[in-house]
């Protein structure tokens, strides 16, 4: 397998997208959000609960490729306990890591676990798979159109 | 490797063929290109390649109007093109065949000319189970104008049309019956000239997808007697943009036209306008001139080879390509008819098909991943996508089994 294979499906990915946390339903409570890429059928759904500014709880359900499943689940650990602006921000610096030029350095601050998904830049295709999750937060956190499509 | 084709006796040489397609050197990600995504769009022939140039360089120039040589040598060569799109599906008459953007446009055509005289409030359009998205939703917006309804042929697990069913859906409200010759999402082959046979017992008229069916099999309208049958150059080794629409010539003549224009009209003035002469009429505007030109080379460069000897070579390969993958453990088939063309749908335990897709294609190798503008099909297995690898005339055995290693090793990465 060629080296940016390796790069971009490393173990932590594949136990992510094989066993996703926090992959389950939440009550009445929680905001929730369709995320939906036409392109390959990834489909999820994002549910949100906030409490005094903080985002209490993350959770998700749906089916996907292996990016879009482990940038849902390892988004939903990320940013639990974070406030909205502080998610809005490492939002921002997801997008940026997975859209960056494939020369470019990688900025991993605050991106933790995260700064794994830079292996997506080498194949522009599936950025959006690895988006789709954060498209569906940022909806979420705004209070947009209950259907997040990626097109 | 030469097979020998057992209808006709003659050697099929896939590597001299391969030797008429310059794509098929180049390699994608450092390895030689294997392509199997021929369902979506073939590769061309040098010969196609070259006729479009060829046309550019010498006569290019409009069609149907100009009186000097260039304009008459581009509209030979237009015409010419007509009469070999008609020979291709056995039509009685060049008339016949009406030059489009493709099949989707020319189901288009028919459901907005043609349905709109015939479907009305009440009535019914029977389509199938296994259509693509342009043998759907031209119906559906049709239906939703006249408050018609669509009624849809289910099929089985393998695949294949539930003919019971089709019989009784049919009855006096059936106005239009839209059929897939091949399917593209699983490659049946579905049995149209008895289905055709069974519309017409009811009165009703038959459009037939025929898009994947004209890369791979010989079509005979009258064999048929289709009413209308449509297929896309691109798909059959030509140039993108272009397409052809079959119909009866009584229902072109009885049809409205489908846009205005130029080239559609005999005569204008503020008052009336006189159309022009099937199938110019529906032929509005300047043509994709070069385009027809390289689509009738194309049709030129298949009936060359034989529809039989591609037909009997694909299918052999098909029959190779179905048991290399059903050993590959964990690896289900989608779509196992007993009569297919070229397709082989997929899916495999643990990997999603978008990761297979990316996989295969970091070792050159070409597959369709998604839901192939068949999304009901996949609603109908309950799977959200699959792969697809479709062949075509130049692929081979060696490629079959690259594709089956290569989808092993993607077993492999995410055991």
């Amino acid at each position: 397998m060629s080296a940016e294979l390796r790069q971009l499906y490393q173990e932590v990915l594949i136990d992510h997208a094989k066993r996703p946390r926090n992959f389950r339903e939440q009550g009445a409570g929680a905001v929730t959000v369709e995320g939906y890429n036409p392109l390959c059928g990834d489909r999820i759904r994002l549910y949100v609960s906030r409490d005094d500014g903080q985002l209490r709880d993350l959770s998700f359900t749906g089916s996907g490729c292996a990016i879009s499943t482990a940038s849902a689940s390892m988004m939903t650990e990320a940013l639990k306990g974070k406030t909205a602006a502080e998610a809005e921000a490492l939002a921002e610096r997801f997008h940026r890591l997975v859209t960056a030029a494939v020369d470019a350095a990688v900025d991993e601050e605050g991106l933790g676990k995260l700064a794994i998904f830079a292996g997506v830049r080498e194949f522009p295709v599936r950025v959006k798979c690895a988006t789709l999750a954060w498209h569906s937060l940022r909806s979420a956190l705004h209070g947009d159109a209950a259907v997040v499509s990626t097109e | 490797m030469a097979t020998r084709t057992a209808e006709r006796g003659l050697t099929y040489d896939v590597e001299r063929v391969r030797r008429d397609f310059p794509i098929l050197s180049r390699t994608a990600h450092g390895h030689p290109l294997i392509y199997l995504d021929n369902a979506a769009t073939s590769q061309k022939p040098r010969v196609v390649i070259d006729a479009i140039r060829d046309y550019y360089e010498h006569y290019n120039s409009n069609v149907h109007r100009g009186v000097h040589a260039l304009s008459e040598e581009a509209t030979r060569a237009f015409e010419t093109a007509r009469g070999k799109a008609r020979a291709f599906v056995n039509a009685e008459r060049a008339e016949e065949m009406v030059f489009v953007r493709g099949t989707t446009e020319a189901i288009n055509l028919v459901a907005s000319t043609f349905g709109r005289m015939r479907v009305h409030a009440g009535d019914e359009v029977v389509i199938s189970a296994m259509e693509h998205h342009s043998n759907i939703v031209p119906w559906q917006m049709l239906c939703d104008e006249k408050s018609a309804r669509l009624r849809v042929i289910p099929m089985t697990d393998r695949g294949e049309l539930e003919l019971d069913a089709y019989a009784k859906l049919l009855g006096p409200r059936t106005k239009i019956v839209a059929l897939a010759y091949v399917a593209n999402s699983i490659g049946t082959v579905n049995p149209l000239r008895e289905m055709i046979a069974m519309a017409h017992a009811h009165g009703a008229p038959v459009v037939v997808d025929a898009a994947q069916a004209a890369p791979h099999l010989a079509i005979d309208v009258r064999a048929l007697d289709a009413d209308f049958l449509a297929f896309s150059s691109h798909k059959m080794y030509g140039p993108t943009g272009i397409g052809a629409l079959y119909g009866k010539y009584a229902h072109l003549e009885a049809m409205p036209p489908y846009q205005g224009g130029g080239d559609m009209i005999l005569s204008v003035t503020f008052e009336k306008t006189t159309y022009n002469t099937v199938p110019h009429k529906f032929e509005a505007g300047t043509p994709n001139v070069a385009d027809v030109i390289g689509f009738g080379v194309a049709i030129d460069y298949v009936t060359g080879l034989g529809l039989g000897a591609i037909a009997a070579y694909e299918h052999e390969l098909l029959e190779y390509g179905t048991e290399a993958l059903s050993a590959i453990p964990g690896l289900r088939l989608i779509g196992v008819a007993r009569e297919k063309a070229s397709i082989l749908s997929f899916l495999v335990d643990g990997i999603h098909p978008h990761d297979l897709g990316t996989i295969l294609d970091r070792e050159g190798i070409a597959v369709r991943t998604g839901h192939h503008c068949a999304q009901p099909v996949m609603d109908r297995f309950g799977v959200p996508a699959t792969a697809r690898a479709s062949l075509g005339l130049y692929n081979t055995r060696g490629e079959i089994d690259a594709l089956a290693a290569g989808i092993r090793r993607a077993v492999e990465v995410f055991r």
